[in-house]
């Protein structure tokens, strides 16, 4: 029998396997389609103090292996997540639940994280300071690494609860970003979100996307992770979840050698919504295949 | 939803770019007229949303236009050649609202979803008419089809090279007495049509989707009801609640 199970900041993950924001709602309309109860976690639908609608449609383009979106933020709100969301995928799921939060100041994520602070069934934060499809908030706070300190030292005064910084792509330096987030107190970072992009209707001589430019994913930008889940498992000392273009078991090995302890899938479950479950069952079979009996023992072996 | 690899029996030209596929295999994910199937190909990141035409046994008819790379590499595909492909996608029409003389509007590529409906709103004892509404003549399909359902079928043609000359709407002034009103078709003629009905009814929406599934809110549209996703909540939404 292989050990699949992580542990991130004392949260058990009995697999690596994340279903990484967005690509997932709150996770409960896939107990339709699989027993979510098989993934490590879920990291809910990014939570913003206000409902928002979002951006015009068209928010989807697609790519080669990948696609484009700017959805902007859709949610009911946090006070909607916490009465509503958070508790009816409660009722179908038993396993750590990662609430994913976004702001356009740094008092609505310290308002957001307070909130969620007093939810027991939320086991870790992942702070968004990577959303690329907002203006004046998401990415702006994560491309500058004094203001990446900021909020994770604002959020981490109100929550005991572990807090992750999500970081974007889009800047010079990464390692830079995420030595500000460890200074500022996180206790772990995700990375990456995606990268920007966009596409031209030929046509109608536009850009597909109504807001134009937006955030790439997909299987393509899996070696863009790759490099970024590297560098900053070289510079600190905080558990890593890797994202981006993960979608096979071989590809969670992969970037868990690059440093990640846990793995979030994402633009794969919406060609694949099977995508976490057919990963998951892989697991062991790749595991045996490349001489793995625990999983904990490859977090960032390539490095040695 | 349901995941199945179904298998390509027919793949026939019907106009200058439009195809009927037929496949076979396991059709227990599709519960309504008016669902969508959500297609897998070779080479492309996203699946191809495409509405159900009609659903028989274990046989499914998909009616497409080529219109990109997906519908293209759709419409070479051969007899035996098996596709993953999402089924049972979508609310559908729902035909317990109709009353006994639903009118049922289609307009190009919007036709095909009215098929399967016609059917069960027969089986039901009703007595569908049937707008049909295309540019010209050379793009008209299925008039022959829904006829042979043994219903009253009325086409219109933009250009007045068949049928009535002008828009649904005025095919529709054409209809004697009507108890409700489901639809398909380009936005504008949804629009008119909502415009032009005495009734209440249910209209179809097309939107760019990602997954079609309802995970990644690429498709949502704000309805008097709120926020809802055309792939999951939609595509079919009452005249109701719709914001223009």
């Amino acid at each position: 029998m292989v050990n699949t199970s992580v542990s991130l900041c004392g949260v058990t993950l009995k697999n690596p396997v994340v279903p990484a924001s967005g690509t997932f709602g709150f996770g409960y309309e896939f107990n339709d389609i699989y027993d979510i109860n098989v993934l490590g976690a879920i990291s809910i639908k990014g939570t913003t103090k206000e409902p928002r609608f979002g951006n015009p449609t068209p928010r989807i383009a697609e790519c080669t292996s990948g696609l484009i979106n700017s959805i902007g933020l859709q949610n009911p709100g946090i006070d909607a997540v916490i009465e509503r969301e958070i508790p009816r995928l409660r009722e179908v799921y038993k396993n750590p639940i990662i609430s994913n939060i976004s702001g356009f100041s740094i008092d609505e994520y310290v308002e957001c994280c307070e909130k969620i602070d007093a939810v027991d069934d939320v086991d870790i934060i992942e702070v968004n300071i990577s959303c690329p499809n907002v203006h004046n908030g998401g990415m702006s706070f994560g491309t500058l690494p004094e203001n990446a300190e900021a909020v994770t030292r604002a959020v981490k005064k109100v929550t005991t609860k572990p807090v992750f910084i999500k970081l974007t792509p889009n800047v010079t330096d990464i390692v830079s970003i995420a030595k500000a987030c460890e200074q500022g107190g996180a206790d772990g970072i995700s990375l990456i979100n995606t990268s920007q992009g966009l596409r031209i209707d030929l046509n109608k001589r536009k850009p597909i996307i109504a807001n134009k430019i937006g955030g790439f994913s997909g299987r393509a930008i899996f070696p863009i992770a790759m490099k970024m889940v590297w560098q900053v498992y070289e510079a600190v000392k905080l558990p890593i979840m890797g994202i981006g273009g993960v979608a096979s078991a071989e590809d969670v090995i992969e970037m868990m050698m690059a440093g990640a302890t846990a793995v979030q899938v994402g633009a794969e479950n919406l060609v694949n919504p099977y995508a976490c479950n057919d990963i998951i069952n892989d697991l062991p079979r790749v595991m045996e295949k490349y001489k793995i009996n625990d999983l904990k023992e490859i977090i960032g072996e390539a490095h040695k | 939803m349901k995941q199945s690899y179904l298998i390509v029996s027919t793949n026939e030209k019907l106009t200058d770019n439009v195809y009927k596929m037929t496949l076979t295999g396991d059709m227990s994910g599709i519960e309504r007229p008016g669902q969508f199937v959500n297609i897998l190909l070779d080479g492309l990141f996203l699946r191809r949303p495409i509405s159900v035409c009609d659903v028989e046994g274990n046989t499914l008819t998909i009616i497409y236009k080529v219109v990109g790379k997906g519908t293209e590499k759709l419409s070479k595909m051969k007899g035996g050649e098996i596709l993953d492909i999402l089924t049972g996608l979508g609310n559908g029409y729902f035909t317990d609202l109709s009353g006994d003389k639903p009118l049922l509007i289609g307009g190009g590529v919007g036709v095909p979803p009215m098929y399967k409906l016609c059917k069960c709103l027969i089986d039901e004892g009703k007595t569908p008419t049937v707008i049909l509404g295309f540019n010209t003549s050379k793009e008209i399909f299925y008039e022959n089809e829904f006829k042979a359902l043994g219903v009253n079928v009325l086409v219109s043609t933009v250009d007045g090279s068949y049928g009535i000359k002008g828009f649904v709407t005025d095919a529709l002034r054409e209809v004697g007495e009507y108890t409700y009103v489901y639809t398909c078709g380009p936005e504008p003629m949804l629009k008119a049509v909502y415009n032009a009905i005495s009734t209440s009814g249910q209209f179809s929406f097309e939107e760019r989707m990602g997954c079609g599934f309802g995970a990644c809110m690429g498709c949502s549209c704000k309805t008097k009801y709120g926020n809802k996703r055309i792939c999951k909540d939609g595509p079919v939404l009452v005249k109701e609640e719709i914001i223009w």
